[in-house]
């Protein structure tokens, strides 16, 4: 099946491989062939007619002229792209393609960078023999990301494969036959795919374009620089579109190892965060509670004196886990410089008991690429279209081949491929997993065999662990823990089960690193427990809950907005709010932060630093700033190193992000992804209770301060609500009927919100999101909650 | 007059309640399929019983039904199917709606023995949603078959299963290109499949599948019945059997006829009446709307198998003679045409969905009296650039009628386009 054949495209003597189409072997030695309808990525459906060739095989031409997409190879073939057969062929199918089409490419946004535009310039003609009425399409409202010219829609249908072969919901489709045939919603709906600004790149004209930068720029206005998102733990490569000192959009560059073609929703229209009247622009002090501007400078040697005189015991320090790696390494240099051991990046964790045996480097356990390859996965706490939207697609395509893919998760979920879901309460997490380990026969240690102990397997956790089982005698059986998992009051036994399920079945357990630079933290040491170079420490500092529960006196935030990134947003404000001195480096103003902050500086956001993210399969990925920072906005690594100077630290000249870069790798070159727990995981008492539990999930859009700030996201449907969902028949032993407004109470944080029932959700959980305006006074992410009638 | 009329698929007509299974019966209907259930007959030597017929496929490509059959992976593993082509919608066409109505169990029959020579337990009809009488009878026919254990599960002890369904189409010509009917089962948009794979390999849902027409599923059990070469000889060389002709048009009485393939045209037309009103002859369109139209005076020297006709420029297809007697004009006939391949193009291919709309346009536009000289060339370039350069066949069943009519009547279009829009044939 290996073997290699030749074949001859205009002359020229080409190897491929049995099956490829001649298009693809055309691509890859570089011979252009028009198409409009074919993609790498999706289905062929030989539609567009435009990349007709003449072919012959064995010496006996082909009778009709063949489409270069559907005609695989064979030994032999003789091609012609452009003898005058082929180029009748070509030349019709554009005739026929413009007659429709409505040729204002000057009013179009496509203009400039379309493919029809293109492909006509070598194959349409200079006038039309079309004098007949053009026909015209009404226009769709596909919601605030997508906009829609369908007139100028060629029915290439690339749109419609990736909704049923990437996206894997059929969001839009093909109706209407022959001239009548409409691409469109059918029942009106808006796009709510996580994925389906995709078909903005994929439509070879400008029926569908960014609603968001559509008018706002012509393409050959824009230059192209290179970025990686700054969101979740894919680190997707971005191509930055620029227009002056300003990213004007974003779309993907290809990486197959990393993001293939495809960027999220999530990372291609975040960038209008950058815009948004929160930026903050000058260093600002209060004084009186009342802010003021204040030159860099000054501020600069307030924060320094303050912090030099500060009890190091009484400093912490609290990084974004999308601060970029030269950050987080400053910013834990001088927090440990100062003396001090407390720094955390990890906002959204509250169980930290497993701290001592983490991981040098968690990270995803096997190559992203590699996780379509698996043959079982085992998902446990992760709501993973809204975490990681591209690993999801990575585990579609995995269960479209055949894996098992089984989650233990506290809510159900919309999935967009086959998978055993074990929905349970927060608590019942552990049940189902321990259900799981008994299910293959082990024990554990420790409460770990107390749950496995009083566990009840069924046929299902049989199945899921046969499943794993056979998996793992091929080493690709898969255990991975989310973000939801991350929040979970007892993480510490989440983990000790999957490593015990791990183990009997030869599986490999990964971590989904919760942002941007979440692995990063490991290599940086912006953890309490890790030094640079992801060494262990050797004491334990206070960790971000510690660092709040017993409230410092000093603490710096780093690209935090207490209100929406932190797991326990009451216990934030309160502990931020009663200490002496709060230093708040952050690219935006937020009432939370004003609210409890002494003094604010303003730092570069995305595309505005040069920077390193490492991504959940521990790749380096370094990007320069695009743009400049708005006003006297500095990257952060700037404003660290001249604070290291000011605090008369060590080890702070550096020239450039790039000397940071390099004291870092120097520091990290032994250093290799590793999920071998570094010592017995110290498995203690379950703090879950029975009883009802918040599920905290994060929505999409609400992860971090920049993607709040994104307005189109921000406008799609369900992208900021704030509500109670309950089991119907909990609801109705609190009287509580849908849509009414219920009291939330998490010891003194309370808040009000609607109920929305749903039948699946198990019957002791309430499912209150966090991030989303409303949940800011409430308390831990996943935790007690009682819900009454308002 | 022709003799030998009615032996195959028309082979009840004379009797009362020719649908009914007594009477199928009574010619000796299902003595085939139930001999080869008792006997267990080798699939591969009704095959070749087959080939040896020359039975070639009715529904218009005309392509070896026993040839067909061999192509399918009987003995591969898992679900294969049999499906039958009752979409019968090319215009002109009307011969397997009587076979539904007149003979059902014949089909029935014929697609039990199919799919027991291919290995496919299940079965469908798939019949044009307007066919509302032949669908009935056709559902009667099948619940008569399930009650006598005719079909169904290990029918009369023999351990074979054969289940037949009905799917209705809904009104979508494009439904009878075969990928697309599989399409319309498997309930989506009716588009013609991109080939290879072929639906021998990869057909309904995926299984290996073989789709047959009406006419000849039905020829099959006579062909069992009385052999091969018998069937063979009813016509000629390589055009084996007779074949069934829906004479339409003008003409005296239109009518289905099933006559041996190699019948002179002569012949046919007289059965049917003559031209309407004496008239002379001008043209025939011989085998439905799709296949290039002859003029009468070839068509008077044809005779009616697959070859003789590919000799006169055109194509048997589905033995849809459509008449068109003198004074007739053909501008019209084929505006008429042109309009019905617009409105029945999927919109799949691109030379198809927008050049069938653009043919149709112009010549509407040239019977309003606002054709220009160029029009005419203009109209053989776009068929041009349709033929040959489309997915499925229906974007050269679109351009053929426009090409050979301009091939033979180019003079009309002219003098149209002269005259503002005035019939020359309607003239004279």
């Amino acid at each position: 099946m290996t073997d290699k054949l030749s074949i001859e495209i205009d002359g020229r003597v080409c190897e491929a491989s049995p099956g490829e189409m001649i298009i693809a072997v055309a691509d890859r030695e570089g011979i252009a062939i028009p198409r409009f309808c074919y993609h790498k990525k999706l289905s062929i459906a030989a539609n567009c007619r435009m990349c007709l060739v003449e072919a012959e095989q064995g010496g006996r031409p082909f009778p009709k002229p063949v489409p270069a997409c559907a005609t695989p190879v064979a030994a032999g073939m003789k091609v012609l792209t452009r003898s005058p057969k082929a180029l009748e062929a070509q030349r019709g199918t554009m005739e026929f393609l413009l007659i429709n089409h409505p040729l204002d490419c000057p009013i179009c946004d496509q203009g400039g960078e379309c493919e029809l535009q293109d492909v006509a310039m070598g194959y349409g003609g200079d006038v039309s023999r079309y004098s007949e009425g053009k026909r015209v399409v009404k226009d769709e409202d596909l919601g605030p990301l997508v906009a829609t010219d369908m007139t100028r829609c060629i029915h290439c249908t690339r749109c419609v494969r990736f909704g049923a072969e990437i996206a894997g919901v059929r969001e839009l489709g093909a109706t209407g036959r022959g001239e009548d045939m409409r691409i469109g919603t059918f029942v009106a709906h808006t796009l709510t795919h996580e994925l389906s600004g995709n078909i903005i790149d994929l439509c070879p004209v400008g029926a569908l374009t960014s609603k968001p930068f559509r008018f706002k720029a012509r393409s050959w206005e824009l230059t192209q620089a290179e970025g990686i998102a700054p969101h979740d733990a894919v680190g997707s490569n971005l191509h930055l579109h620029l227009r002056g000192n300003q990213v004007m959009r974003v779309h993907p560059k290809d990486n197959e190892a990393v993001n293939e073609t495809w960027i999220s929703d999530r990372d291609r229209f975040s960038y209008e965060g950058l815009a948004s009247p929160d930026r903050l622009t000058e260093p600002m002090i209060k004084e009186d509670g009342a802010w003021r501007p204040i030159g860099w400078q000054d501020a600069l040697i307030r924060v320094a004196e303050r912090l030099k005189t500060a009890s190091a015991d009484q400093i912490g320090t609290l990084i974004a886990p999308t601060a970029t790696l030269e950050e987080m390494y400053l910013a834990q240099k001088l927090t440990r410089g100062l003396g001090a051991t407390a720094v955390d990046s990890r906002l959204r964790q509250q169980d930290f008991r497993g701290d001592a045996a983490d991981p040098p480097l968690p990270w995803l356990g096997v190559p992203i690429a590699e996780l379509e390859t698996r043959d079982a996965v085992l998902l446990i706490g992760s709501d993973i279209r809204q975490e990681q939207p591209l690993l999801a697609h990575r585990l579609r395509k995995a269960a479209l081949g055949g894996a098992g893919i089984v989650l233990v998760n506290p809510l159900p979920l919309e999935l967009t491929f086959p998978a055993q879901q074990l929905v349970t309460s927060a608590a019942g997490m552990l049940g189902e997993l321990a259900a799981i380990a008994k299910a293959l026969r082990k024990r554990g240690s420790g409460s770990v065999k107390d749950l496995i102990a009083q566990a009840n397997p069924t046929d299902r956790h049989t199945s899921a662990a046969e499943r794993l089982k056979a998996a793992g005698t091929e080493r690709s059986g898969l255990i991975l823990l989310g973000a939801l998992a991350a929040a979970h009051p007892d993480y510490t036994l989440l983990k000790a089960l999957a490593y015990v399920i791990a183990e009997a079945t030869g599986s490999t357990v990964g971590y989904l690193p919760l942002a941007a630079n979440s692995a990063g933290a490991y290599l940086a040491g912006a953890l309490p427990h890790v030094l640079p170079g992801a060494r262990p420490g050797e004491a334990i500092g206070a960790d971000a809950r510690a660092m709040l529960v017993t409230a410092r006196k000093a603490y710096v935030l780093w690209g935090v907005e207490p209100s929406y990134d932190f797991a326990n947003p009451s216990l934030a404000a309160t502990a931020l709010g009663s200490a002496d001195l709060v230093v708040a480096a952050t690219a935006f103003r937020a009432p939370s932060l004003e609210a409890v902050a002494d003094l604010m500086l303003p730092i570069a956001a995305f595309a505005e630093t040069s920077g390193t993210f490492v991504n959940a399969e521990g790749t380096w990925q370094r990007f320069q700033g695009a743009v400049a920072p708005p006003g006297e906005a500095r990257p952060g690594w700037k404003v660290l190193r001249v604070l290291g100077n000011l605090c008369d630290l060590p080890g702070f000249e550096y020239a450039d992000s790039g000397e940071i870069h390099q004291e870092l790798a120097t520091l990290c070159a032994e250093v290799r992804p590793d999920n071998a727990p570094r010592g017995d995981l110290k498995v203690e008492p379950s703090l879950a209770e029975a009883g009802l539990m918040r599920v905290g999930t994060l929505p999409i859009y609400r992860t971090d301060p920049l993607v709040r700030r994104a307005a189109a996201l921000q406008r799609t449907p369900g992208a900021d609500v704030f509500a109670v969902g309950l089991n119907p028949a909990l609801a109705a032993d609190v009287g509580l009927a849908d849509g009414e407004l219920a009291v939330i109470r998490q010891g003194k944080a309370e808040a009000r919100a609607a109920v929305v029932l749903d039948a699946a959700l198990p019957p002791d959980v309430a499912l209150i999101p966090s991030g989303v305006t409303g949940s800011e006074a409430l308390g831990e992410q996943i935790g007690p909650v009682a819900v009454a009638k308002a | 007059m022709v003799e030998d009329q009615n032996s195959v698929c028309f082979r009840t007509l004379h009797l009362k309640e020719p649908w009914a299974l007594a009477s199928y019966r009574s010619v000796g209907g299902y003595a085939q399929w139930e001999k080869i259930l008792k006997e267990k007959t080798d699939p591969a030597k009704i095959i070749d019983e087959l080939k040896l017929s020359a039975l070639r496929g009715r529904g218009g490509a005309g392509f070896p039904t026993g040839l067909k059959w061999s192509f399918m992976p009987r003995s591969a593993p898992g679900q294969k199917y049999i499906v039958c082509n009752s979409d019968e919608g090319e215009p002109g066409t009307c011969k397997d709606r009587d076979i539904l109505r007149y003979n059902p169990h014949q089909l029935i029959e014929g697609m039990a023995i199919a799919g027991y020579c291919i290995g496919a337990t299940v079965g469908y009809n798939y019949i044009r949603g307007e066919f509302y009488e032949p669908i009935d009878r056709f559902e009667a026919a099948l619940k008569e078959a399930y009650e006598a254990g005719l079909i169904g599960k290990d029918i009369q002890g023999s351990g074979v299963d054969f289940d037949l369904y009905t799917h209705c189409g809904a009104g979508a010509y494009i439904c009878g290109e075969e990928t697309a009917l599989l399409e319309s089962i498997e309930g989506k948009k009716g588009q013609p499949r991109f080939k290879p794979p072929f639906p021998a390999q990869f057909g309904l849902y995926g299984r290996p599948t073989t789709i047959n027409n009406t006419e000849s599923l039905a020829s099959v059990p006579v062909i069992l019945e009385k052999g091969g070469q018998w069937f063979l000889e009813q016509g000629r060389p390589n055009n084996g059997g007779p074949k069934l002709f829906s004479v339409t048009g003008h003409v005296e009485r239109p009518d289905n006829f099933e006559v041996p393939l190699g019948t002179p045209f002569k012949d046919l037309l007289a059965m049917a009446g003559g031209v309407k009103g004496g008239k002379r002859l001008k043209a025939v369109i011989p085998g439905g709307s799709s296949v290039p139209v002859v003029p009468g005076d070839l068509m008077l020297q044809t005779d009616m198998d697959y070859d003789s006709i590919a000799k006169a420029g055109s194509m048997l297809g589905s033995g849809a003679v459509i008449v068109i007697a003198e004074g007739t004009c053909m501008v019209k006939v084929l505006a008429n045409l042109a309009h019905f391949y617009a409105h029945e193009s999927c919109g799949q291919c691109t030379p198809c969905r927008e050049g069938t709309g653009w043919l149709a346009r112009v010549l509407h536009r040239i019977l309003n009296g606002q054709g220009r000289p160029q029009d005419i060339d203009l109209l053989d370039g776009v068929a041009g650039r349709i033929g040959g350069r489309t997915i499925c066949a229906l974007g050269d069943a679109a351009a053929m009628p426009v090409q050979s009519f301009l091939q033979h009547y180019r003079h009309e279009f002219e003098y149209m386009v002269e005259h503002g829009g005035r019939s020359l044939a309607e003239a004279a």
